[in-house]
């Protein structure tokens, strides 16, 4: 399945578990957040929520700013 | 004598200086300039992660804790009200529900001047989420009011343009708000140097939030520590009282006792 993560294309197995995707992404340890389709998931439903084709996500993190 | 303490959403802050860890060399010299500047309140973006990000890239939080400083994750770069709210609700997420942060809507890229319009529709819904909103608005002491009236715990009127340096622009108007204001006010982007900032504590201003003037500095972390006292001295001049401005000289020796 297609779906975009942080404004990419990216091509996942069907049935893919955002944890998966999380962890492709070398985020352990960091504070992160996610958002898909405009809402959040909080982190505990990482493990057991299940992307679909054509999902937008985004994962973020805090950098400098003022 | 004693000023009383800053408070914040219910929290104590010994330093009326609140900084922004953006445009530094590195993470190192953010860490070192805002320990001089003495700053316990610090703004952080937040932004999209690296794709196949390194593992052992530095990271923000790394050098700079969140049990150590108050974090005041901002909107920055946002330009609608829906952004503004994704932006928050994502920091809350980042940050373990922490609610406290810097709403910033801005209007174009030329002068990041606020959206005011679009700021009171994120505000309005934010606190209703239950945040705790410390509103990013012009020099316009009717807005003001009216996000304190709407439940912002301070309100942080622009002294110039963001990352301009051109100082306070319009202290009349700053001063206007602070005197109308129950909550915070908070002298937030345009300051250049240390003059500008003690001159908005000199009106009375309970802060003043910056980046660029630090971060921009040739030396960063000795601004950040000429920040540190210009706060301190523009808030014990507000304190002390300055004398009225007058037309003609005021001899500072007695008149009597001359010997001519």
């Amino acid at each position: 399945m297609k779906l975009t993560v942080n404004g990419e294309q990216k091509e996942l197995d069907d049935g893919t578990a955002l944890q998966v995707l999380i962890d492709e992404m070398n985020l352990e340890g960091k504070r992160y957040a996610v958002e898909v389709n405009r809402e959040i998931v909080p982190k505990r439903q990482h493990p057991e929520y299940v992307l679909k084709e054509g999902d937008v996500v985004e994962v973020v993190h805090a950098v400098g700013g003022g | 004598m004693t000023d009383k303490k800053l408070v914040i959403a219910g929290k104590e802050y010994n330093s009326r200086l609140m900084v922004g860890t953006g445009k530094y060399k590195d993470f190192d010299e953010t860490r070192k300039a805002i320990e001089v500047s003495g700053a316990e309140m610090i703004t952080v973006a937040i932004r999209r992660t690296n794709m196949g990000q390194n593992s052992d890239e530095p990271n923000l939080l790394d050098y700079l804790s969140p049990d150590k400083y108050t974090f005041l994750p901002n909107t920055a770069g946002c330009f609608t009200a829906e952004d503004a709210i994704r932006t928050c609700r994502l920091a809350r997420e980042l940050l373990d529900d922490h609610t406290l942060v810097k709403l910033e809507v801005l209007g174009d890229q030329k002068t990041l001047f606020p959206d005011v319009i679009q700021t009171m529709q994120a505000a309005e819904v934010l606190i209703k989420e239950g945040f705790e909103i410390m509103v990013y608005t012009n020099d316009d002491p009717i807005i003001a009011k009216q996000f304190e009236d709407m439940g912002c715990v301070a309100v942080m009127p622009l002294a110039a343009p963001i990352g301009s340096g051109l100082g306070i622009r319009n202290p009349y108007n700053i001063l206007t708000i602070i005197e109308n204001a129950n909550v915070p006010v908070v002298v937030d982007a345009g300051v250049g140097t240390a003059s500008d900032a003690a001159i908005a504590m000199e009106l009375g201003c309970d802060g003043v939030l910056m980046n660029t003037a630090i971060a921009g500095a040739q030396d960063p972390v000795l601004m950040a520590s000429a920040m540190k006292k210009a706060i301190e001295a523009g808030r014990e001049a507000f304190l002390a009282g300055r004398i009225p401005r007058k037309r003609f000289a005021s001899a500072s020796s007695p008149i009597d006792g001359t010997i001519f």
